[in-house]
């Protein structure tokens, strides 16, 4: 507050200055007057609000989940892992076609917990392979170049992924088996929603708890995280490097399956364009949770699908906006360029990325 | 820092492999390749593509080329073997492709894949074995592959003379047979109709033809490579005015080819020239900003769209613009003001984006083109711009009341406006501007320090390179005379990066060739058009890790490279040296 009222300080505002002042402002405004808006109508009662924080959630579980590859990644390699949104893809493309025997000869709804472990198994399978290659062919050689050339590769490799899986499995959209358990109507008071959802919060959250205690209790952990605080200094330690960066890979690979086989359970649908938006989606709750930061992400992750969720009918309804749901990847978009643009840290983190 | 640099390219290229282990190697990786190109079901759509007509189809030459590249490669890379040596090694790398397949051939009798491979059908099978059931198709594959492998070897052991005429010929049969559709819409006229239908027919090239072509271009090639020699000294020893004459005579005639070419060819390729033509003008524009000032901009296409939209809301029958001007404006009058409109959005992206850097800045540009789309697309912005129906009748522009109906005089159009922008982004680069971009491009703290006003440089490259692509945008929105938001698609901003990557960033001449390559190329190739994003990623990659500095880099990027090699050179020898001493 004290360098407000310096007169030097507002002697070198400049108009940029302003003009971000004025964005923040803006948004600010919109976010507010639309909530005053929106609740003051009470167009949407309280179920209605409590299925757009389910499904929030729900959202944000998966979102959490891919963000914990580009977060790990990031810490690691210091470089946005642009494919990782397809990788997410390839998991639960492959993994329909263990999905759906399992579905049409009934045994994935009499074993659920076991069909549904051999599906997951089949996409982080996948999902790890596919990283591994990507990481052996796009980022390895780029190690020590500190230039936009593994940006480049990752984003060629994102287009490669997505149009040999397009030339593989087909481009038609492929249909997920339904299962009558997570269909079904759960309810706690006189709030309903279908089981697959707490289902999917549970099994993120699981699996993020799995992947806390690797990091923090074992060895590779250990030196992963070593790693990501000074390479060189690791590498002097006596820690094999590769194999850290082989590891993290894999760790972001299962995780990405899980969430791919979750995300197709939620939507039924598999095609190969799927990872793209999840991917930056997920991306933007990394940053959001400050990236390179594992807790960061998974909070990221829950934040940005509620805020996603929710978003529409609060903040845009009220001010009277047609078909506010044609504009909830606009907010996703917004929050991540806000994030980049004032607090490119996070909500968590404190690593300042100037990676030039 | 410096000792992880010299460490990881001492580990990456100078350890010593054995023969065995690098044909094994080598033969794995084009097997590899072989079964990719089945699986991903290239193969399946290269069947219906004849080459020559009855006899070859592309997908023969595809498979065969790997077989053939894989046995250069292996004989290229194993240089210290003798000719036999290598062609034996050529043969086995050969028979490891042919395995592959062979193996693949038994995948797909012995399992249902078609349930999960799409591409693999019993067709693809019946391609794959030539039609003599499994056993004895996996032996003929084995045999061929492995001829295949050793003559690619034989080729790079031959004596030059001959190498280059039979690559020349071979490569000219497989141009002609693979562009025979367009090379006959060129020959339309009434003279060479005769002539041309000895040549091809509408399927692929006639296998008469084929051998001609072969035969001349060995011909031409074999007499090039014997008398060659004489003809160059010949133009050494003409005076220098001399020499400089006839090259410009030669710029001249290419030149005037270059000009009349779509006139006299038909509208399809005025079509696809002014298509070049349009990504030029954006790749000139992006090539500002990340070329130059190196700033790494995904949502570029958002400009595009804005030129496009601007001419769409002032040129058509529109509520705003009858609101606010009392006719709608013709397309010459709303040009500058589409560039305008565009230059102000670039500032206006490149204002809050000002401090944020390198890969950040590309996801975040990225956002910033995504939030646009999403806002065009939506319902919201519908009254104005349309949603998702788009703008439809834009009219065209007249040229003293003529109207440039025909996608020819928009190629005209285009080639004038890409060379007056050709013109400044050339004067831009070697501005005051030009070199402050270039100077941010290398270190923005540096370029800071030395009193370049970071700011104004950086919003410059976005205003000044948006002000490009609304030129573009601008000349599209007449081209088809209506516009949608599907056209502006995150893929064309990464279209745009990856012509400007394969030309060379911060070349002009590179743009010229990276858009001819991946935008011409793609558009002449329509049927294979579902495979275009794939050749696109993979050009991605493979153009970063074997020649990042593009196929027409610009002259002071070849310096840089050169310098850096010869320190990296001198590294290695100080390397080896100390090796030796202990």
């Amino acid at each position: 507050m004290q360098k407000y009222f310096d007169v030097e300080f507002w002697r070198r505002v400049t108009y940029v200055d302003v003009t971000l002042w004025l964005m923040r402002a803006a948004v600010i405004t919109v976010v507010v007057w639309g909530t005053i808006g929106t609740l003051y109508e009470g167009r949407y009662s309280n179920e209605q609000w409590f299925d757009f924080v389910m499904f929030g959630l729900t959202m944000g579980g998966i979102y959490a989940l891919i963000a914990l590859g580009y977060t790990m990644v990031y810490g690691i390699l210091r470089l946005i892992n642009f494919a990782h949104g397809d990788i997410f893809m390839t998991g639960a493309f492959t993994a329909y076609f263990v999905a759906n025997p399992l579905g049409k000869s009934g045994f994935l709804e009499e074993n659920l917990l076991i069909s549904m472990i051999i599906i997951c198994l089949v996409a982080m399978t996948t999902c790890v392979v596919i990283a591994l290659t990507v990481e052996r062919i796009c980022y390895r050689p780029f190690r020590s170049v500190r230039s936009f050339a593994p940006l480049i590769c990752a984003i060629g490799a994102s287009f490669f992924i997505q149009h040999s899986f397009r030339g593989m499995y087909g481009s038609s959209v492929r249909a997920y088996p339904d299962v009558e358990f997570f269909d079904r109507l759960m309810n706690i008071g006189s709030f309903d929603f279908p089981v697959i959802q707490p289902v999917v919060i549970l099994a993120a959250l699981a699996s993020m708890t799995g992947l806390y205690l690797i990091v923090m209790k074992t060895r590779m952990g250990t030196a992963m995280r070593a790693t990501s605080e000074d390479r060189d200094a690791a590498s002097l330690m006596g820690i094999d490097v590769n194999r850290v960066i082989i590891f993290t890979f894999i760790l972001g690979g299962s995780m990405a399956g899980i969430g791919g086989v979750l995300y197709a359970f939620v939507f039924k649908q598999v095609y190969f364009f799927m990872g793209f938006f999840p991917g930056i989606k997920a991306f933007s709750a990394a940053v959001l949770g400050g990236i390179g930061n594992i807790p960061g992400a998974m909070l990221g992750g829950f934040f940005l699908g509620t805020v996603e969720s929710v978003g529409p009918a609060l903040f845009l309804d009220g001010l009277g906006i047609v078909a506010p749901y044609q504009l909830r990847d606009l907010i996703a978009f917004t929050m991540l360029v806000m994030v980049l643009i004032f607090r490119p840290q996070g909500i968590l983190g404190e690593r300042v990325s100037q990676r030039a | 820092m410096a000792f992880n640099i010299v460490a990881s390219s001492f580990e990456q290229k100078y350890i010593e492999r054995s023969q065995l282990r690098m044909t094994g190697m080598t033969g794995f990786i084009f097997g590899f390749v072989a079964l990719y190109f089945n699986f991903v079901g290239l193969i399946t759509q290269f069947m219906e593509r004849w080459i020559i007509e009855g006899v070859l189809t592309l997908a023969h030459f595809t498979i065969m080329g790997v077989a053939l590249f894989a046995g250069i490669t292996i004989a290229i890379r194993s240089k210290d073997l003798s000719v036999p040596g290598k062609i034996i090694n050529g043969a086995v790398v050969g028979a490891i492709v042919g395995i592959a397949l062979g193996l693949l051939m038994l995948f797909m009798t012995q399992l249902n894949v078609r349930y999960m491979f799409v591409a693999l059908s019993h067709k693809l099978f019946q391609f794959l074995s030539w039609k003599q059931g499994v056993g004895g198709g996996i032996l003929l594959q084995i045999v061929l592959s492995a001829g295949l492998g050793a003559l690619g070897a034989g080729i790079v052991v031959m004596p030059k003379a001959l190498r280059r005429p039979l690559i020349w010929g071979l490569s000219a049969v497989f141009i002609a047979g693979l562009f025979s559709e367009l090379i006959q819409l060129v020959m339309q006229y009434e003279f060479i109709l005769g002539f041309r239908d000895w040549f091809f027919t509408w399927e692929g090239q006639r296998l008469q033809g084929a051998i001609v072509v072969f035969v001349v271009t060995f011909a031409a090639m074999l007499f090039w490579t014997i008398r060659g020699g004489a003809v160059k000294e010949r133009f050494g020893k003409m005076s220098p005015s001399g020499q400089k004459s006839v090259r410009y005579f030669g710029w001249a005639c290419a030149l005037i080819l270059f000009l009349l070419f779509p006139a006299a060819a038909g509208s399809f390729f005025g079509q696809v020239m002014m298509y070049v033509g349009l990504f030029i003008l954006m790749g000139m524009g992006l090539n500002l900003e990340l070329g130059l000032a190196g700033l790494l901009d995904l949502g570029f296409v958002a400009f595009f769209a804005a030129g496009a939209y601007t001419i769409a809301l002032f040129t058509g029958e529109h509520e705003l613009q009858i609101l606010l001007l009392d006719r709608p404006l013709t397309w010459w009058e709303a040009l500058p003001l589409a560039v305008l409109v565009s230059v102000a959005i670039g500032f206006m992206f490149g204002i809050p984006v000002l401090k944020v850097r390198g890969d950040y800045l590309a996801v975040a540009t990225m956002g910033l083109g995504e939030i646009i789309r999403v806002v065009v697309l939506s319902d919201m912005a519908a009254p104005l711009l349309g949603g998702s129906q788009g703008m439809l009748h834009i009219p065209r522009p007249f040229l003293f009341g003529w109207e440039l109906n025909d996608p020819i005089y928009l190629f005209y159009l285009t080639l004038v406006c890409a060379t007056v922008a050709g013109y400044f982004a050339w004067a831009l680069e070697n501005s005051r501007l030009g070199r402050a971009w270039m100077a941010i491009r290398e270190d923005e703290d540096v370029g800071q320090a030395l009193g370049i006003n970071l700011v104004n440089v950086k919003l410059l490259a976005y205003g000044l390179g948006a002000a490009f692509a609304g030129l573009a945008g601008a000349i599209f929105a007449v081209m088809l005379t209506s516009i949608f938001p599907h056209s502006f698609q995150l893929l064309i901003s990464i279209n745009i990066l990856a012509l400007l990557i394969v030309g060379g960033l911060g070349s002009l001449p590179g743009v010229v060739v990276g858009a001819a390559m991946l935008i011409g190329t793609p558009e002449l190739l329509r049927e294979f058009g579902e495979y275009r994003f794939l050749a696109y990623g993979a050009v991605l990659i493979a153009m970063m890790r074997i020649k990042p500095i593009g196929l027409w880099p610009s002259a002071a990027r070849k310096r840089e490279i050169q310098s850096a090699e010869e320190i990296e050179a001198s590294i290695r020898e100080q390397m080896e040296e100390e090796g030796g001493r202990t």
